[in-house]
């Protein structure tokens, strides 16, 4: 299972930033939603990942953890992280839409007025 | 416990909320930033005294035994940098009175302000790596609000490249910290120093410490990971970029140095060459880029990138000498990059226009705010005795004693282009004469000077009271870099690795 | 776009359903899956269902609710819950509860009203941006529901 969700998260990595370094806005946002997809699933991967993390919580008259027990921080981490970038990334959608509105392009090429001297 | 920690947290964050209720009541929305950010520099003043006299504080969220909680920690590093952030904040809103209009005020100015000013003190406060990214996610939500406030086509092609870049740093930095919690099963600042200095992979190490330089190298704006700021920072009001210019690069610094002078500080020794390097180019690209331009607020944007260059420097030494003179030169930048925002700006807004052509005149008819130039614009260059001279001398020697002559070499050349941009600016913009018909310009009233007059002066202090300054920031270089004292503030005598075999013993 | 007059009666029947079931997500879920973030979530899905099938302006002139306002509210609503703690000279967010459960609810204390302001936040801020991105004219050219042959005043 490790290693299918590795190669899903490299996948998704691979995609993210080949959409990424495209020219269109679009293509642009649909890269960083992959990547933070990509992000959250390699943060889920780490709950028992390289080196085994530890559990906070464990039983209390063995003092270890029960064996199918899920490290809940990870999922907290992960909850924490998609609801960021949730919001950011709507952010990014509107300003992309408001951009294209004002430029009248999604070519990133188009929008240069800021960096010409 | 010091419990205070959470007071410069919940005092911005009430009254964000409460300013976004009432935003249209321009009036008591005004109070409340001015009254809150108040609050907040009366505090960090405070919390200076107090790290000094009784060392590092530490409190618990929610009263959690140490690596479990959510640790809040202030060292004389944070504290520098909270209370500067609370002075930014305040001369921004001081300045905002006197330029932005009325419009975008109303469009939650000033919760947004708020927002940052919260963001970037939980961001100094926090001694959890993850809560770090939180609180960066939180003043970069506050920061696209502000940058893409008013909505000018500029504004949108500047904002789109500002958050498109820093959203994939934060990315960084979130696979960074997914991956270090993988490596040392702990996101505790003081259990990850204490626990990745005895891991048995130096090179997994390494590679997690790669993410997290380019995730602050980005968001610090170093080479080659700097083309957002320049093409965004001149697009906002005059008293955003002022106050973006001065703090949020600084964030990313002040990341650095709490990440790689304390958590991974085992692999500081590794990547300093790289740090260096990558310093030396910021310095010279950014100084460069700055020679080429010809609008007041691009040639100080560029300038932000090169003098980030030597806050890196700072850390790239790896020593307590150059990270000494890097939190020095840190909140001598801050202060006076700020201070030439406002001071170029208020040209500007007097002139109408920031380019370099269709301004001038300034030294005859505001023969204070030019002179308010002189000193801020000297004071960065770094002559002495303004507070610049003391950070860079700092830096030059702590390079000349560890004999890294390339890089003092490059330090020392780049503060001469540094006055050349400097003199530019002052040729163009004071000295030549007016162009076109000036008489019917408005004159600058005291609105507009008294936030610059504010910094200056605060540069000036820092200038003269160069002594106890540097020995404030050896102190907080010591604090940076002491990881046992660490653990055993924030986790007790025995660290934390003893605090939880001792809970699940239990 | 189109006007289906199936999702519009569907959704104005599913909007309480929807509500009640946020409600429920909240009080459940201190020990069992819910919270204020699931049940927020929840009663936005209920707002935005309503933008889709009836229309931005239907949802504004509705309710009359300010959704970033209620966030803002949520947000010290939320915050104000773990002041105890720090009153009383302990961290703040440290939690308070009542001895004894109350029968219905379960166990009441500090963590629930957060939990609380957490829901109206989520509901604010969500329903806001999907109105914001729903008002867009060109991104969702929805229609507003023709006015009715016999009505004399114009709606507001």
């Amino acid at each position: 299972m490790n290693l299918i969700l590795s190669l899903v998260v490299g996948t998704l990595f691979a995609g993210g930033i080949y959409l990424v370094l495209r020219r269109s806005v679009v293509k642009l946002m649909l890269g960083l939603v992959l990547l933070s997809h990509g992000a959250h699933l390699l943060i889920f991967l780490m709950g028992d990942g390289l080196i085994k993390a530890r559990t906070p919580f464990v039983r209390a008259e063995t003092g270890v953890a029960p064996p199918d027990s899920a490290d809940p921080l990870i999922q907290a981490l992960i909850l924490t992280a998609i609801v960021i970038s949730l919001g950011l990334l709507t952010f990014v959608m509107a300003l992309a839409y408001r951009t294209d509105q004002a430029v009248g392009s999604d070519d990133l090429n188009a929008m240069t007025s800021t960096d010409q001297l | 416990m010091a419990h205070h920690l959470f007071l410069p947290l919940i005092v911005p964050l009430f009254s964000a909320g409460v300013a976004t209720l009432i935003s249209q009541r321009l009036a008591w929305a005004r109070v409340i930033a001015v009254a809150a950010t108040l609050f907040n520099l009366g505090y960090g003043t405070w919390l200076l005294v107090t790290v000094a006299t009784t060392g590092r504080q530490v409190t618990q969220g929610g009263g959690w035994v140490a690596p479990f909680g959510i640790t809040l920690m202030a060292d004389g590093l944070s504290a520098i940098m909270l209370f500067l952030t609370a002075l930014l904040t305040l001369v921004t809103i001081l300045f905002s009175f006197a330029t932005i209009d009325a419009r975008q005020e109303r469009f939650y100015y000033y919760p947004l302000l708020l927002l940052l000013m919260f963001g970037c003190s939980g961001a100094f406060l926090t001694g959890d790596l993850f809560n770090l990214y939180v609180w960066f996610e939180i003043l970069l939500v506050a920061s696209f609000g502000l940058i893409t406030l008013g909505g000018s086509r500029a504004q949108l092609e500047g904002g789109l490249k500002y958050v498109v870049l820093n959203l994939f740093a934060s990315l960084c930095f979130l696979v960074g910290a997914g991956l270090v919690y993988g490596v040392a099963g702990t996101l505790n600042m003081a259990h990850l120093a204490e626990r990745l200095n005895a891991i048995q992979e130096p090179t997994l190490v390494t590679a997690v410490a790669g993410f997290f330089l380019i995730a602050f190298g980005g968001k610090a704006a170093l080479a080659p990971l700097f083309f957002w700021l320049p093409t965004s920072y001149h697009t906002p009001s005059i008293a955003v970029t002022a106050l973006f210019g001065g703090l949020l690069s600084k964030v990313g610094i002040y990341a650095l140095y709490r990440v790689f002078g304390t958590v991974f500080q085992s692999e500081l020794g590794r990547l300093a060459p790289l740090i260096l390097a990558v310093a030396g180019v910021t310095m010279v690209v950014g100084v460069i880029g700055a020679m080429a331009q010809v609008n007041v607020r691009r040639i100080l944007a560029f300038h932000i990138v090169s003098q980030v260059g030597y806050m890196a420097m700072g850390l790239g030494l790896a020593s307590v000498a150059g990270l000494t003179a890097g939190i020095l030169f840190m909140a001598h930048n801050i202060v006076v990059k700020t201070a030439l925002f406002l001071i170029g700006g208020a040209a500007e807004h007097l002139t109408g226009s920031g380019e370099l052509k269709q301004m001038g005149g300034m030294a005859r008819r505001e023969p204070f705010l030019a002179v308010l130039w002189l000193l801020a614009s000297f004071a960065l260059v770094g002559i002495p005795p303004l507070s610049g001279f003391f950070g860079k001398l700092g830096l030059i020697q702590a390079g000349v004693a560890q004999e890294q002559w390339l890089i003092v070499g490059v330090a020392a050349g780049v503060s001469l282009f540094t006055l050349f941009s400097m003199l530019k600016i002052w040729n163009e913009v004071f000295w030549k004469k007016a162009y076109g018909d000036m008489s019917r310009l408005p004159r600058a009233g005291a609105g507009l000077l008294a936030p610059a007059v504010i910094l200056v002066a605060v540069s000036i202090a820092l200038g003269l009271g160069a002594a106890p300054a540097l020995e404030y920031s050896v102190l907080a270089a010591e604090q940076t870099l002491d990881t046992v004292g660490l653990a055993r503030d924030v986790c007790g005598a025995g660290g934390c690795d003893a605090v939880e075999l001792a809970v699940a013993r239990e | 776009m189109y006007d289906s007059i199936i999702l519009r009666n569907v959704s104005r029947l599913m909007f309480p359903i929807l509500l009640l079931l946020s409600l429920f997500m909240l009080v459940r879920g201190h020990n069992l899956p819910g919270g204020g973030f699931i049940g927020g979530l929840v009663a936005a899905s209920a707002f935005i269902l309503q933008i889709i099938a009836a229309g931005p302006t239907y949802v504004r002139t509705s309710f009359q609710i300010n959704f970033l306002n209620l966030a803002a509210f949520g947000v010290i609503f939320a915050a104000l819950w773990g002041l105890p703690g720090l009153v009383t000279g302990e961290a703040y967010m440290l939690a308070f509860w009542l001895k004894e459960p109350i029968p219905g609810i379960g166990k009441l204390g500090t963590p629930v009203l957060f939990d609380i302001g957490v829901y109206l936040t989520v509901i604010g801020v969500t329903t806001q941006l999907a109105l914001v991105l729903a008002e867009e004219p060109t991104l969702y050219p929805i229609q507003r529901p023709p006015a009715r042959p016999n009505a004399t005043a114009p709606e507001v």
